[in-house]
């Protein structure tokens, strides 16, 4: 890359520096009527709903165009090789602060299977709670209805089918992008996509089916809980990957990307394996064990 | 022994000083209205054992801190008077030396070990809660404690057993207000005191109704949180008959401040005799000082069918006391929230 | 073909208008305004917090209630805890990170300098749900700062304004962490090794680790919250198999690592200024490393030590003992190499030196009293006492806010182009050193004696030293004025600043002119 005196006079500057932006801002306010209107909802203000929804059109608008501008600086050839190492480290050490929000979930699965569970179960909560004996699967101590679990040889074996085939149908996307071969790229990107939506429908249908018919729903003390916030939240994390890789097939589609040059594609990729590896995760110490 | 009030002595001194008074001050002090004589500058004086190791472990620690402290800075000062440009001094250039970085790493690591092991056999001593001489629930609520005398071994055995009150603060709302002086026991005065015998183990289990607490007892040396829906343990041995206050140690809402704890610490016969006191109004079921004790234990158990499914964010018992909770203690809550605190 | 002309997309900044005024402001990419943005940010939520914490001395002036009601008063402390942890120290940090890290690198701005903008400006919407939260029913949050269920659970619409405050703070730490590890990994100058890069840049590189892997506990820990709160689950509820202490353990796996975020930052700012007015280079620049790095990894296995009374076993307290006071070590390192740095140094006491001097001399303080809170027994005594509300003063402010003055002080000439008074900034650090030691000093005593933690009142034996401290704190609230007026002064003239106004200064920071231009190094200098 060669450097001239002023960054303006040569096509990639060394490290681009973009403009004065109003995306941001229109991203701080999304969030606060996303908070705002979460507040008053739950605290049953009625219309705080509209006000959340509001924010999230905000948000969605701010993400739209956002990541459009990166797009066009990125397709219109100004990031250097330095800007791509950037996106590299960032997309990295994102995707770590990600890892350490589901440690959090797992760390308090393991605490409440191995401590406080025990706990409640052992010789001096007697005084407390006698009828209770420790086990796992399990509600807690205090309630009294009861509730079944989801076999892990099941749907979720199929789910994991699904991811693993998922993590498959990408990597073979990557290789056609190395080698320049557009129509496959497309398609085995298409193909992803469909694995990692019927892997959200199954998961919906499971849930529902636990909700109704397995009395498991989120407050069903340790199990409920922790069932459903360790696989809600990485079934968003999923929604969220499935909505990346919609946006970088129609980035495939429209000739984005070269075989030397292609971060977003990898980035992706990488937060796709990365929700497939808490899967595993979760299927082992949620479902199965 | 009360130091003259000079807020700037530092506490290192306060703590020498307080070393070489004779020991019988302790237990002087211990005798009277304690929180009186109580050194402004240290820990409380002890009265069990563990407090005491706790007591001469803070002042070992603090005087190999206050030696580092001073040993560090004289240097440090030294260097700010005499290598400063205005008197002339020119700057060296040296910046590194492996040798002395070895050096003052290993050092404080070796001062810290002379540190830990005192440290380690009083942390030891501390969780030991087995063979109690009489074993006590104390149960956090919002915003009083209750006691229930549970088991007494030895020549306790069914002594105690199944005397059961609630304790709360005693100072008027007129004093707290400023309306009425303050007496001086002020915030650390009770209705009913947690009476327990002298020289003997006793175990103290903690528990909550509602939010976490703490029961805190600085002169014995014990605090243990109180944890809705969990019993914990902590124990202490007076060595000293006396009544010593403590006070609630988490937060838990608004009147966390006026939650306070008194043990009075009787002879054993003064214990016995209390007890048979108490006793023969409970038999006689005269209701003066109602019993959360069969109240508590099943309350957990019995809050929750009574929701089903959806148990409440609080824990377990939350109903259940404002059914049972006493007309004493109702009456001082009342009177709180009716006057607006 | 020579491109004479601009690339579309690529802008010489002087072809086209840049935003003026307030647009400028809202929509600036540039680490120098951000930056700026970030330390007014953090003043005007220093001052806020600041009379926070003077309602609340106000009411702890002498005992019985006077002033506020003790639920009121719990919303205060709470209140002044979050605020001037999240509103004030670590935004001021950022801010010093923003402006300065690019410059003592070499590099242009920072990596990511659009994704920069957006964490400064996530900051007020969340400063202003923590202000609302005042006023809906029930009030602010007032669970303390650490925000313990159940009592949190408890609480009314304030806490979940508080919980998507910090959610929101808490992007915008990641986001600007991640930026930071990204620029000084990515975009320092050729020739400038990570072992040439100047100490600050150190201590932000790992502050900035602590903070991607922290934040998102935190987020967990307060998403349970407001699940219990509002969703039925039982995290924290032994009805439902779930357990208080659990929160506990979740939330200090992030807070511990959090107060070391609030001093790594600090450490760096007092080993570039100690250096410059010595005269002399730092000593031992390679174990400082080192040991910044030791106290960052310790800070992951020692978090229980706020919890030695919930009731672990012994073998669990022991270890988290031995582990926190190990932490002594690298920190004494610290302390030991900042000395040798002064010696036979040729030392001059301008205001930056004076507050770093100060800060070693007080921060050790704090540091000697978290050693005798490590020791487990002396904890179960002092947990919650004003003995550990003494000890996190000495070292976040007498600590953080002092290195922050300090470095103020010593960067303000390269930010305005103006020296600011040095007499007045002399009296600023007299008075605060004097007034902050009368305000804490005697919270010591306090907590020894017998004196819990978040309480508007108290026993008589404990009113004198808080008369004492409440005096002092209202004297080191009116002296922060002074400060400002210090500023602002300095911003709208003085005497001109010299590209390096102090003699002993290194650093590629003082090779541009002060004021420093509004873009620099655009072309990246060599490092020998």
């Amino acid at each position: 890359m060669s450097q001239s005196a002023t960054a303006s006079s040569s096509t990639a500057p060394h490290y681009f520096v973009p403009q004065p932006s109003t995306w941001p801002i229109f991203g701080s306010f999304a969030l606060f009527f996303m908070a705002l209107g979460t507040t008053l909802w739950m605290n049953d203000v009625g219309w705080g709903k509209f006000m959340l929804i509001g924010g999230l059109c905000i948000l969605f608008y701010m993400m739209f165009g956002w990541f459009g501008t990166v797009i066009g600086e990125s397709e219109g050839g100004l990031y250097s090789k330095r800007v791509d190492i950037s996106f590299r480290w960032s997309m990295g050490w994102f995707i770590f602060s990600e890892v350490m929000f589901f440690a959090a979930f797992f760390g308090v699965l393991f605490y409440m299977r191995v401590i406080s569970v025990p706990d409640l179960g052992s010789l001096d909560s007697r005084l407390l709670w006698p009828e209770f004996t420790a086990s796992w699967p399990v509600a807690g101590p205090g309630i009294r209805e009861s509730f079944q679990t989801i076999s892990a040889f099941g749907l979720p074996a199929i789910n994991t089918m699904l991811l693993l085939a998922s993590g498959v149908t990408i990597t073979l996307a990557h290789w056609a992008l190395l080698a320049n071969n557009r129509p496959a790229l497309v398609r085995w990107m298409v193909a992803t996509i469909v694995l990692g939506t019927v892997f959200l429908f199954v998961q919906g249908y499971e849930y529902v089916h636990a909700w109704r018919d397995l009395n498991l729903q989120l407050d069903m003390g340790a199990y409920g809980a922790t069932f459903f916030m360790l696989t809600g939240f990485h079934g968003f994390h999923v929604t969220i990957g499935t909505i990346m890789l919609i946006v970088i097939t129609i980035r495939c589609a429209k000739g984005h990307f070269t075989p030397e040059n292609h971060f977003g594609f990898e980035g992706v990729a990488w937060y796709w394996h990365f929700v497939d590896v808490v899967w595993l995760l979760l299927f082992v110490v949620v479902y199965a064990l | 022994m009360n130091l003259p009030h000079h807020p700037r002595i530092p506490s290192a001194l306060a703590g020498i000083a307080s070393l070489l008074l004779p020991a019988a001050s302790f237990a002087q002090e211990a005798a009277g209205p304690a929180y009186q004589a109580a050194s402004k500058y240290n820990l409380q004086p002890p009265v069990s054992e563990i407090a005491s190791q706790i007591y001469d472990l803070h002042t070992l620690v603090l005087i190999f801190c206050a030696v580092i402290f001073v040993a560090v800075f004289s240097a440090m000062f030294y260097a700010i008077i005499y290598h400063r440009k205005s008197a002339g001094h020119e700057p060296a250039q040296f910046h590194e030396n492996t040798t002395v970085e070895i050096v003052w790493t290993v050092v404080p690591f070796v001062i810290l070990i002379l540190m830990a092991w005192p440290a380690t056999k009083t942390v030891i001593a501390m969780k030991d809660t087995s063979s109690p001489d009489l074993t006590i629930k104390a149960t956090g609520y919002q915003w009083q404690w209750g006691y229930d005398y549970l088991k007494g071994e030895g020549d306790l055995k069914d002594v105690a057993d199944g005397i059961a009150f609630y304790s709360a603060l005693a100072t008027s709302y007129e004093e707290r207000t400023n309306v009425k002086p303050k007496d001086a026991d002020y915030l650390l005065d009770v209705d009913n005191r947690l009476v327990v015998p002298v020289g003997k183990k006793v175990r103290i289990l903690t528990t909550a109704n509602d939010v976490l607490h703490a029961w805190w007892v600085p002169a014995l040396g014990v605090k243990q949180d109180a944890i809705p829906g969990f019993i914990r343990d902590t124990w202490f041995k007076a060595t000293a008959v006396g009544v010593y206050r403590g006070v609630c140690a988490e937060l838990c809402g608004k009147e966390h401040g006026f939650m306070p704890i008194v043990v009075e610490v009787k002879s054993v016969e003064d214990f016995r005799a209390w007890a048979a006191e108490r006793q023969k109004a409970r038999t006689a079921g005269a209701g003066a000082a109602p019993a959360p004790a069969a109240a508590a234990p099943a309350a957990p158990a019995a809050a929750a069918p009574a929701t089903p499914a959806v148990a409440a964010p609080v824990a377990p018992a939350a109903a259940a006391p404002a059914a049972d909770v006493p007309a004493r203690a109702a009456t001082s809550v009342a009177a709180r929230s009716a006057s607006g605190g | 073909m020579q491109a004479t002309h601009s690339h579309p997309a690529v802008h010489d900044h002087h072809a086209h208008a840049q935003p003026t005024g307030l647009m400028r402001w809202i929509t600036t990419t540039n680490h120098k305004d951000i930056g700026t943005m970030y330390l007014w940010f953090s003043f005007t939520m220093f001052l806020v917090g600041g009379i926070l914490a003077l309602a609340l001395r106000s009411e702890l002036f002498q005992p019985g209630l006077q002033l506020v009601e003790p639920e009121v008063f719990n919303q205060l402390t709470t209140m002044h805890g979050v605020i001037m942890v999240f509103g004030a120290i670590m935004p001021a940090f950022v801010g010093f990170a923003n402006w300065m890290i690019p410059l003592q690198i070499g590099a242009a701005d920072m990596a990511f300098a659009r994704m920069n903008n957006w964490s400064f400006w996530l900051l007020p919407p969340a400063a202003l749900l923590l202000v609302i939260s005042f006023f809906v029913p029930g009030g602010a949050a007032a669970g303390g700062w650490t925000l313990y269920p159940p009592l949190s659970v408890q609480m009314g619409p304030g806490m979940d304004l508080a919980i998507f405050a910090l959610h929101i703070l808490g992007a915008s730490s990641i986001m600007g962490s991640i930026n930071i590890v990204t620029t000084i990994l990515n975009m320092r100058a050729p020739g400038m090794t990570l072992m040439k890069m100047p100490l600050f840049c150190w201590t932000w590189l790992i502050t900035a680790y602590l903070l991607i892997a922290v934040m998102p506990v935190l987020a967990g820990a307060i998403t349970m919250i407001l699940t219990d709160r509002h969703f039925d689950t039982h995290f924290f509820n032994a009805a439902g198999g779930g357990d208080p202490v659990l929160f506990q353990h979740v939330f200090w796996f992030f807070g511990h690592p959090e107060v070391y975020i609030m001093i790594l930052p600090a450490f760096g700012i007092v080993s570039e200024i100690i250096p410059a007015f010595a005269r002399k280079p730092l000593f031992g620049y390679t174990s400082m490393v080192y040991a910044t790095s030791s106290i960052a990894i310790l800070s992951f296995i020692v978090w229980a030590h706020h919890m030695f009374t919930v009731g672990m076993p012994a073998t669990a307290q022991l270890f988290f003992m031995y582990a926190t006071m190990l932490i002594a070590v690298p920190t004494g390192v610290k302390v030991f190499n900042w000395v040798a740095t002064m010696w036979k140094g040729s030392m001059t006491f301008e205001t930056p030196m004076l507050f770093a001097c100060g800060f070693i001399f007080v921060f050790t303080m704090g540091g000697f009293t978290g050693l005798i809170l490590a020791i487990t027994p002396i904890d179960i005594q002092l947990h919650d006492t004003y003995f550990v509300v003494a000890h996190f003063h000495y070292v976040l402010v007498a600590g953080s806010l002092f290195a922050l003055f300090a470095g103020v002080y010593y960067w303000l000439p390269k930010w305005t182009g103006h020296m600011y008074n040095e007499t007045l900034g002399k009296a600023h650090f007299w008075l605060s050193v004097i007034f902050f030691n009368i305000t804490f000093f005697v919270q010591h005593f306090l907590g020894l004696a017998g004196m819990p933690r978040r309480v508007p009142d108290y026993a008589l034996q404990f009113a004198d030293f808080n008369m004492i401290s409440t005096i002092g704190a209202f004297g080191f609230g009116i002296t922060q004025l002074l400060f400002l007026y210090i500023v602002v002064s300095c911003i709208r003239g003085g005497e001109k600043a010299a590209d390096k106004p102090w003699e002993g200064a290194q650093g590629l920071e003082w090779t541009v002119p002060s004021p420093a231009p509004h873009h620099t190094f655009e072309t990246p200098p060599v490092v020998r």
